[in-house]
């Protein structure tokens, strides 16, 4: 199988309701844009992708992640990466021990301090390891966030409502940061939004529903 | 495949763990009521038991006197929280009643009684106070006021101490009834804020309510600790009888205190049924007002009652507690005095040793069935989350049922099945007893800030890499530390609290700092009963403490974790 993330014939229904059907593929460093009103299963799709459908769904298909079939898979071995609209910091952690959290396992203490060091200077917070992420402004912690997840060394890329958190000015520079890393890697991104510009900015295929 | 077995197993063990108990306590209690009891040399079946219990001549007026003091202060308890709630809503006199609320709730109930004993006796703080100059005592008259053959000042115990706890379930229950859209718009229609309330928010949090209103008469009818220092004694109420029954050195007395036992257990369910009827008429003479359309009348005089009688009942467990600190620290003390000559720590040193023992004895046990008690519920609202299934509402009734069976209907069952199969009581059994009372309580303070939770944190850590296990330990319990601790917290005060499992299970042999208070308060010395009243207190309201301060500290630099 080829690399990417493969949706193959997935379907999902909610109490045998079918509500959402998807066959696409999006290839590495691609972006798919999902768009459509709110309560139309756009975020039930992304659910379904990182293995936490709620009960009462049922899905059926395949997903494919760089060659292995995740469809059955436990969430947390899929390696997919995901940001919602708010940061989801844990709050009871430093910024350094959020981003020590995503970081994959393995290393000494020494080597993930250091990608941690790395991974604060790449995204400008140089220094604020120990600061408590409550203490951040809105567009710092969004940065923490997708670094937290991209130290994680995901193989696909969910954004969930992503930018509608922040105010006009920051979200611009966040899509860049976050499609700039995504090319970078070559990762898949799936993106669902309601804001035709995130679908611009994007630059991808755009499926709308509903 | 195989974590997912295991994780459904841990309802029906937490299940097991709550009913079995009772379910085995009632089946103890049934053998004997009937006459088989081998221990003592008898075996059935007859209705001899019965018998002996009818001739006893103190049982009608026992019986009367539980369903009168149980329904009476439930009735009054229930409508002091409707007033207080509907009159006070939202207003600053009802934040002090929230923060009054958690200090009021941990004082145990024996020791809110005793210090109700201390203020309203003839020879209490209140006599001194007016002495001589209102009444011109220059000694305690001998009125009955406490141990009164009516139960008056039982049911002034039970009121002070179940306000607060309907409060607490009120108030949990309002999170969901979005009460402050209804008021104004019944308020806009010209309704008082009283009537707008009762009529409008009241029928939705009463429903949620039900349960632990249920409980409070379950738990009014058959109290032993409060009806032992507050109830009358000749006779007494039944479910104090029945424990006088159980401690009699003839052991054939015991199926006298089985048959009793039954008929403590009909009599909370024939109670509970006449609550319910009273629910009925009540819904019925609502629906009728509420067609009528009366915009409420004598308003400003039902907040005034409603606020007065939380401010007396407030006053009276404070105001007692303070009571039993004086009498502990007390040097010499004559009447009428308002206060005793010096202050000692005498009375303490004295104790010492007894207070030793049965502060390790309160403190062996309580940790032991909290931890067993948040290990469970940790694990049920786990398996919860996991399987994505919640608690149904008839679940929720399998969680309260130990709460709805009598104590004396079933605990003496225990003991009798335990004497019957040659077990030794000792700790062991009285922590599985704790256990029962304390599970559902952790339970309930635990459910709602648990599945509160974001479960997003759980998708995002999950995403990282984290497996459920690591999401469990290293993301969810920290972030709820504060709500863990505050079940732990009420976990050991209900255990502080227990006083029939502990007397009962532990053959005499447990004494903890409850059981001392209660059986010095048969006696006169109320230096000893402040000691111990006052450490029973401390036992329950240091673990609200640490829960406040704890979570306090280790966060202290995690803005995001004060809410």
């Amino acid at each position: 199988m080829a690399d990417g993330l493969i949706l193959h014939e997935v379907a999902i229904a909610r109490d045998d309701t079918p509500l959402i059907a998807l066959d696409r593929t999006v290839g590495p460093g691609d972006v798919l844009t999902v768009m459509g009103p709110s309560g139309v299963g756009k975020s039930t799709l992304l659910a379904a992708i990182t293995g936490t459908l709620p009960p009462g769904f049922s899905l059926s298909g395949k997903i494919w992640l760089d060659g292995h079939d995740i469809t059955r898979a436990p969430p947390h071995r899929r390696r997919v990466g995901i940001l919602f609209q708010d940061d989801l910091l844990f709050p009871h952690m430093s910024v350094a021990q959020n981003l020590g959290f995503g970081l994959r396992p393995g290393g000494t203490a020494r080597d993930r301090t250091r990608l941690i060091d790395l991974g604060l200077m790449d995204i400008g917070l140089e220094g604020f390891g120990d600061r408590d992420p409550a203490t951040l402004s809105g567009g710092q912690k969004a940065r923490v966030a997708l670094m937290r997840m991209l130290l994680s060394d995901p193989c696909a890329l969910l954004l969930d409502e992503a930018f509608s958190g922040l105010d006009a000015a920051l979200r611009i520079q966040m899509r860049a940061l976050v499609f700039d890393r995504a090319r970078a890697r070559r990762l898949p991104v799936l993106m669902v939004t309601h804001d035709e510009e995130d679908a611009q900015a994007a630059g991808g295929a755009v499926i709308r529903l509903g | 495949m195989r974590t997912t077995v295991s994780w459904g197993a841990l309802p029906v063990l937490t299940l097991c763990v709550l009913l079995g108990p009772v379910a085995a306590g009632l089946w103890g209690t049934l053998l004997p009521a009937f006459g088989h009891l081998p221990a003592a040399g008898q075996t059935g079946p007859t209705l001899a038991p019965f018998a002996d219990l009818l001739a006893w001549p103190g049982l009608a007026r026992s019986v009367w006197l539980s369903v009168f003091t149980g329904l009476t202060a439930t009735a009054l308890s229930l409508g002091i929280t409707i007033l207080i709630v509907a009159g006070w809503w939202g207003t600053r006199p009802f934040v002090w009643v929230q923060r009054a609320l958690s200090p009021l709730l941990s004082v145990p109930h024996a020791a809110a009684a005793l210090g109700l004993a201390f203020l309203i006796a003839p020879s209490g703080w209140i006599g001194r106070a007016v002495s001589p100059a209102l009444t011109g005592w220059d000694r305690p008259p001998d009125w009955l006021i406490i141990n009164d053959p009516l139960g008056l000042s039982l049911i002034a115990g039970l009121v002070a101490k179940e306000v607060p706890f309907l409060l607490l379930m009120t108030l949990a229950a309002l999170g969901q009834a979005d009460p402050t859209r209804s008021l104004r718009v019944a308020q806009a229609l010209g309704y008082g804020k009283v009537t707008g309330w009762i009529r409008c928010v009241l029928p939705r949090v009463y429903a949620q309510i039900r349960l632990p209103v249920f409980v409070v008469l379950v738990f009014g009818m058959s109290v032993v600790d409060v009806a032992l220092i507050l109830g009358p004694s000749t006779p007494p109420t039944l479910s104090v009888q029945i424990v006088r029954w159980m401690n009699d050195p003839d052991l054939a007395r015991r199926l006298t205190a089985a048959a009793a036992a039954l008929l403590q257990l009909g009599l909370v369910a024939g109670a509970l049924g006449l609550w319910c009827a009273g629910e009925r008429l009540a819904a019925w003479i609502g629906v009728r007002a509420i067609a009528r359309g009366g915009r409420g009348r004598g308003e400003r005089a039902l907040r005034g009652v409603g606020l007065s009688m939380g401010l007396v009942g407030a006053a009276a467990v404070l105001g007692g507690l303070a009571g039993l600190i004086v009498w502990s620290f007390a040097g010499f003390w004559g009447f009428p005095d308002a206060l005793p000559d010096g202050f000692t720590l005498r009375n303490w040193s004295r104790q010492a040793m007894a207070l030793k023992g049965a502060a390790a004895d309160t403190a062996l046990i309580a940790l032991a069935a909290v931890t067993l008690a948040i290990v469970l519920v940790v694990g049920c609202l786990e398996a919860e989350h996991r399987r994505g299934r919640t608690l149904t509402q008839r679940g929720l009734v399998l969680l309260y049922l130990p709460l709805l069976v009598p104590q004396t209907a079933f605990l003496p069952g225990i003991q009798t099945l335990l004497l019957s199969a040659g077990a030794q009581t000792g700790a062991g059994p009285v922590i599985l007893a704790h256990l029962v009372f304390v599970l559902p309580y952790v339970f309930l303070s635990l459910a709602d800030p648990w599945r509160a939770w974001d479960a997003r944190h759980g998708r995002v850590a999950a995403a990282l890499g984290a497996g459920p296990g690591r999401v469990l330990w290293r993301v969810r319990l920290p972030m709820l530390l504060r709500p863990v601790l505050t079940a732990l917290a009420v976990g050991i005060a209900v255990s502080v609290g227990q006083y029939l499992p502990t007397l009962l299970i532990g053959g005499g042999r447990i004494a903890t700092l409850t059981t001392e208070a209660v059986a010095l308060a048969s006696g006169g010395d109320r230096r000893a009963i402040g000691v111990f009243a006052v450490a029973q207190t401390g036992a329950a309201l240091v673990p609200f403490a640490a829960a406040l301060a704890i979570p306090a500290l280790v966060w202290r630099n995690r803005r995001g974790l004060h809410g």
